[in-house]
C-alpha cells in the first residue's frame, strides 16, 4: 500500500498559538437521511457513537462523528481503520438509501493549540467564537478567509480546522499569519 | 450587512456564508406554455422596492436552500422558512403584515 501523504507534510508553525497539520487521519463521508432510525442505528453500531445533534461532534475512543448537514456526517477515525469502518457503515445501512465514501485524502486537518485559537480564527470567520457561544464539542461549517472550512472545538485550548486539500496551503499560511506573536487582542483568555 | 437565520441548521448566517438564488416561488412555464410565458418565467423578475421573497443557500454552512422574506429597501428581515413550499407560510405573511400594514400581499 502506498505511503499516506497529508496535504502539507505535517507542517507546523509556532506563534501566538501552535498551528500544525495533523498526522494522516481517516475521514469517512456518510450521506443519508439522518432523521431515519436506521441511519442512527447503523452509525451507532459501526462507530459506537450516537448521531450528533446539529452543529455538534461526538467522540468516543479513537473516533468522532461530526454533523455536517441534515443528510451528512463526517466520521473521523485512525487512518488505517478508515476503509474497514466505511465498509462496516455501508453494510450496516444495507438497503437504506445512503452513500459512504472513504474521503481521507480529500481534506486537510489542522490542529490549533493554545488559548488564543478563538482570536486567531475570529480574524477571518463570521462565526461567534466567544467562549459562551462556541465550546468543546461544537462543530461548525463556515468560511475562513476566502474558503470553506469547518471549525471543531475539542477543548478550551484546542481546536481543529478542516478544509479541502486543494486549499490547505492557503489555509495554513493564513492561520500562521493570523497567529503572529503579539497580534491577539487578548479578550477571551 | 445582511444576516439570515438558516431554518435548516439554525445558524444565524452572515451574508458571506450565503449565496443568493433570486426571486422565490416562481411558477415554471412548461412545454405547453406560450413563448412569451416561457420567456417571462426565465427572465422577468418582480424586483420590488419593499417586501420581497427570495431563495438563499447556506452554501458555506449546511449546504441547504431555504426561503427568506425581507424588505429590499430597509434590509429588514421578516423571517426565513423551508424551501419545500410554493408559497410563504401564514406566520411569515402575518409577520410582514404586522410590520407593513400597507403591503398588498404575496403576488
Ligand atoms: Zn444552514
Amino acid at each position: 500500500m502506498a505511503e499516506a501523504m497529508t496535504a502539507l507534510g505535517g507542517a507546523a508553525t509556532e506563534g501566538a498559538i501552535r498551528v500544525a497539520e495533523a498526522p494522516p487521519t481517516g475521514m469517512i463521508a456518510l450521506r443519508a437521511d439522518l432523521s431515519t432510525r436506521a441511519v442512527g442505528k447503523a452509525v451507532k453500531e459501526a462507530t459506537g457513537i450516537a448521531l450528533p445533534r446539529a452543529l455538534r461532534i461526538e467522540t468516543a475512543k479513537d473516533r468522532s462523528v461530526a454533523w455536517m448537514a441534515p443528510d451528512e456526517v463526517l466520521v473521523f477515525c485512525p487512518w488505517e481503520k478508515a476503509a474497514g469502518l466505511a465498509a462496516d457503515l455501508s453494510e450496516g445501512l444495507g438497503d437504506t438509501p445512503h452513500l459512504v465514501a472513504d474521503m481521507s485524502s480529500a481534506r486537510a486537518l489542522i490542529d490549533l493549540s493554545g488559548p488564543g485559537w478563538r482570536e486567531v480564527l475570529a480574524k477571518g470567520t463570521p462565526v461567534d467564537l466567544a467562549p459562551g457561544a462556541f465550546g468543546p464539542g461544537d462543530f461548525r461549517r463556515t468560511r475562513l478567509g476566502q474558503v470553506a472550512v469547518a471549525i471543531w472545538a475539542s477543548g478550551p485550548e484546542r481546536a481543529h480546522l478542516i478544509c479541502f486539500r486543494s486549499v490547505a496551503g492557503f489555509v495554513f499560511d493564513w492561520l500562521s499569519m493570523a497567529a503572529a506573536r503579539d497580534s491577539l487582542p487578548g479578550l477571551w483568555r | 450587512m445582511l444576516q439570515l437565520e438558516c431554518p435548516v441548521c439554525g445558524v444565524l448566517a452572515d451574508e458571506t456564508e450565503l449565496v443568493p438564488g433570486g426571486e422565490a416561488h416562481l411558477q415554471r412555464a412548461g412545454p405547453d406554455s406560450t413563448d412569451d410565458a416561457f420567456a417571462d418565467y426565465l427572465f422577468t423578475r418582480a424586483n420590488p422596492r419593499g417586501v420581497h421573497f427570495e431563495r438563499w443557500c447556506h452554501v458555506y454552512g449546511c449546504g441547504k436552500w431555504f426561503h427568506a422574506a425581507r424588505d429590499t429597501a430597509t434590509l429588514e428581515v421578516f423571517g426565513t422558512y423551508s424551501a419545500q413550499t410554493t408559497a410563504p407560510p401564514d406566520d411569515i405573511v402575518a409577520a410582514i403584515r404586522a410590520r407593513r400594514p400597507e403591503w398588498e400581499g404575496p403576488a
